[in-house]
């Protein structure tokens, strides 16, 4: 559906309507959500003949006949004859669309939100009289605003700074001064919205980015309600984004999402994990279903067990804020790692849709059994003082603003089984942490060692498992490791390496993961977002572990800039296997 | 690193590309395509610097072949190849062969680039000047996938046009095409905007230029009008009108990067849109490496040919 965009308002309001309708019926019958997909894809479905049929006459001999103009005028159906499928040097431009940031003066927006902003609109991927508005208690004007996003722009976009570009984006600047609580600033930012959409023509569609932290998103939602904003005008929409943490546990994620869908239909929240957005994380699915060679062994009778890993060489930094009390686990595993683990364990998605992919990640997280014994397949740990990377840290119970003695984990590892017919029995280990050895996020696939070799077993004595690692950040790419014959006359197997690396094989200039967020909002493909039933279904796995260890002792310390604590290595021993140094 | 063969052969150049690798250290390489560069020496350096910066977004093997025009009968008598050997940090992010043909061998030059294509990778051919008259048919296009040629490099284009009508062959296309990308996209979003049939269409551009034919032709066939072709200053496409019902939708770019989008019933709000670097064009182009069926459309157009009206 994503490929073919013959206009990107025209049938989605329709489809995602009666798709509402109909969950809406299903949630009061009590029916099972994954039946919902269907219902959309079919509604979808009215729209594609007469894609096809462009298709079809594009492939001719070219003539068009006078039949194929475009129907008049504010017809549901019409379709831009300056659009065709096959025509794809025409990059996805959004529809005429407006960005209001909360929180605009935050580190993300100005280090990430801006840049994309701009990179977007030097990529030409934004539509002409694109508007950004600004909404934070600073005692600016318009112009301060737009010096702000330009400093952020120049410090931080990935593409060079191009004055026209620049002066493009900035007519279409504005700055809404004001607290969350200020009746009078929502209503300076209602008129704003109409103004622009008289003076820039962006229709009424406005995507809301919640960059502010949690405890303000009940405010800032019944604000935008309360003033009308979030009331999408005929044949328009209005889209929230918001950011993690969605909740610390099943109950506050329900209520969070209880709250912003009173307000926003639950297929116009956005919810970012930026990991999604990265190149190899969507490669995860080409590489898996685009491939014949990877399928057949990706199931319980090749596969060993699966390592996921997210390590971070920082400590909290100045978020003891934020992190103490949250720790590791909510942190990361709750959303990047189960994610990571739902895309690398999914069945095929019937389509590459936003409800597909929902329905068998879905699948996934409700086959997730976490193990009886949960204090010998669980570990926590704190970083405690140590030398990282050549220079000496303080641990975490030292670290400005944490109670010395915080029970936090920085440390988290858990085993996870899934139960269906492709992975029963297979391990997947997820750990992550703060004050590790390096920073990297990576998927390693491992694989059970061959049933019966011929050579002796000196010869494959240092030959190791067979693994696929994927790496998600940094270097993105892929490493298949093998054994394989060393050079001489002896008969001596040992581990070689083969590597893919995106950075080589296709571009330096692959766009940030927030770039192809934004975008996918302003456009509503709600591909690489969590659902709110994945919000909830990662909570119900995690809370079982999070109630565990706040009863059960406390997290073992490690030294920065290790791989973890020494329990971590005991939990895979007892498996008999061990960790990969990533 | 850079290695220079004189009088060599395939063979040679494939082994100093190998030994090349090993010395610095990256013996495997991921690189997605191979690119064929046919161009003279004066033309030379300008094309090897765009190619190796589109090879960051697509690592390739860059074959440059230069054929020598030889000025006396020896020259003429003598033929050989001599071969220069880039990789590293001398070649963008793969690497690159300049070779140089003198005499008899610039007749058969598929034969020395045969041998040095990447195994399995999708070939591409670029004529920055000078392009055959029917690329496919050509010895080095007919390796291609992908033949890229450039309307704005030769003397007559309207003839060219014409020509490469005639000659068309899925894997064409050209430069004249790409350069058109941001106009036609902003002209789609425009229109996704006015959400009107359009009756009418006019484009407006320097005399003779190749782009904005294709330009015209495109809309024709897109939008079963008649598009006026008018003749202005320039430089390039200065303007696009579509008329519809409800007025003007007009893209206007009387100069510089900064164009104005006009939609009937909406203020006029500006646009960035630049000429793009010869590098970025290629990047383009190496996107997608299949048949470009929306050239074809817009070459053939529905094109009745009229003379220009001078305004």
């Amino acid at each position: 559906m994503s490929e073919e965009l013959p206009d990107p308002n025209a049938g989605e309001n329709k489809a995602t309507k009666e798709a509402k309708e109909t969950r809406d019926a299903q949630e009061a019958a009590g029916t099972v959500a994954a039946e919902a997909p269907r219902t959309e894809a079919g509604a979808a479905d009215g729209d594609a003949p007469r894609a096809q049929s462009q298709d079809g006459e594009g492939e001719g001999d070219g003539d068009e006949p006078p039949a194929r103009t475009p129907a008049p005028a504010a017809a549901s159906d019409w379709s831009n004859p300056l659009r065709d499928p096959q025509d794809r040097r025409l990059p996805r431009i959004a529809g005429p669309s407006g960005l209001v940031i909360f929180g605009v003066t935050g580190d993300l927006s100005r280090k990430k939100l801006m840049p994309a902003v701009y990179d977007l609109a030097n990529r030409g991927l934004l539509p002409p009289g694109f508007s950004l508005v600004g909404f934070a208690r600073r005692d600016w004007e318009d112009q301060d605003f737009a010096e702000v996003v330009h400093q952020a722009v120049k410090e931080h976009a990935r593409t060079e700074f191009r004055e026209e570009v620049w002066q493009q984006l900035s007519e279409g600047m504005r700055f809404i001064p004001g607290d969350f609580d200020d009746d009078n600033a929502f209503e300076q930012l209602r008129k704003a919205v109409d103004e622009l959409d008289a003076s820039r023509g962006t229709s009424g569609n406005y995507a809301f980015y919640l960059s502010v932290p949690p405890k303000f998103f009940p405010k800032v939602v019944q604000q935008l309600k309360k003033h009308g904003l979030a009331d999408a005008p005929e044949g328009s929409w209005r889209r929230a984004v918001i950011e993690k943490p969605f909740g610390h546990d099943l109950a506050s994620a329900q209520e969070l999402n209880a709250l912003v869908h009173d307000v926003f239909e639950p297929d116009q929240v956005f919810r970012i994990d930026h990991y999604l957005g990265k190149e190899t994380v969507q490669n995860i699915l080409a590489l898996r279903f685009a491939n014949q060679m990877y399928e057949p062994i990706w199931n319980r009778s090749y596969v060993d067990h699966v390592q996921i890993t997210m390590a971070e060489d920082i400590g909290i930094g100045g978020r003891a804020g934020y992190y103490d009390g949250i720790g590791a686990a909510r942190d990361v595993i709750q959303n990047h790692l189960l994610q990571l683990l739902a895309l690398t364990a999914m069945e095929e998605p019937a389509a590459f849709d936003a409800e597909s992919l929902l329905t068998e990640k879905l699948k996934v997280f409700r086959a997730v059994r976490l193990p009886d014994d949960l204090g010998r397949h669980t570990v926590r740990g704190q970083y405690a003082a140590g030398w990282q990377g050549g220079e000496k840290v303080i641990g975490y119970l030292e670290e400005e603003g944490i109670d010395p003695a915080s029970t936090t984990d920085t440390y988290a590892a858990i085993k996870v089984g899934i139960d269906n017919r492709r992975w029963a029995g297979v391990p997947f280990y997820l750990r992550t942490g703060k004050r590790l050895g390096r920073r990297v996020t990576e998927i390693a696939v491992v694989f059970q060692r061959a049933p019966h070799s011929p050579f002796d077993t000196t010869a494959t004595e240092e030959l190791g498992e067979n693994a696929i690692v994927i790496r998600v950040q940094p270097d993105e790419g892929m490493t298949v490791r093998f054994g394989s014959k060393v050079p001489g006359t002896s008969m001596e197997i040992r581990d070689v390496s083969m590597d893919f690396a995106y950075g080589e094989s296709f571009t330096e200039s692959s766009p940030e993961a927030y770039e192809r967020l934004i975008l996918d909002v302003l456009l509503g493909d709600a591909n690489l977002f969590p659902r709110h039933q994945e919000v909830e279904e990662s909570w119900r796995i995690l809370d079982p572990v999070e109630e565990y260890w706040a009863t059960h002792g406390r997290p073992a310390q490690y030294p920065s800039g290790s791989w973890g604590p020494e329990e971590a290595d005991e939990m895979l021993a007892r498996d008999g296997r061990s960790w990969r140094r990533p | 690193m850079r290695i220079d063969l004189t009088d060599t052969t395939a063979s040679k150049v494939n082994k100093a590309l190998v030994q090349g690798r090993r010395a610095i250290g990256t013996p495997a390489v991921g690189m997605v395509l191979t690119m064929v560069i046919v161009t003279d020496e004066e033309n030379a350096y300008d094309s090897i610097k765009a190619a190796e910066e589109a090879s960051h977004e697509h690592p390739s093997r860059t074959l440059v072949v230069i054929k020598r025009h030889a000025r006396n009968p020896r020259d003429r008598h003598n033929s050989h190849l001599d071969a220069e050997v880039r990789v590293g940090s001398e070649a963008g992010t793969g690497e690159t062969v300049v070779l140089r043909m003198y005499g008899e061998v610039a007749e058969h030059a598929d034969s020395v680039v045969l041998p040095l294509l990447l195994p399995d990778a999708p070939v591409v051919v670029w004529w920055p000047v000078d392009a055959p008259d029917n690329p496919a048919k050509d010895p080095l296009g007919a390796l291609a996938q992908r033949r890229i040629t450039d309307l704005y490099a030769v003397e007559n284009p309207m003839e060219t046009l014409r020509k490469r009508q005639r000659t068309y062959a899925p894997g064409d296309t050209d430069l004249a095409w790409t350069r058109l990308t941001l106009w036609r996209s902003m002209l789609a979003a425009a229109l996704d905007q006015a959400r009107a049939e359009v009756t009418s269409a006019t484009v407006e551009a320097e005399a003779d230029n190749p782009a904005a034919e294709l330009l015209a032709r495109w809309l024709e066939a897109r939008l079963g009008v008649t598009v006026d072709r008018v003749v202005s200053d320039g430089p390039v496409v200065t303007a696009v009108r579509l008329g519809t019902a409800g007025g003007e939708i007009v893209i206007d770019r009387p100069e510089g990067p900064l164009a104005t989008l006009s939609l009937p019933g909406q203020p006029s709000r500006s646009l960035a849109l630049k000429v793009r670097s010869t590098a970025e064009l290629i990047a383009e182009e190496l996107r997608r490496l299949d048949a470009d069926e929306m050239y074809a459309i817009a070459l053939r157009g529905e094109a009745t040919e009229e003379t220009p009206v001078h305004v």
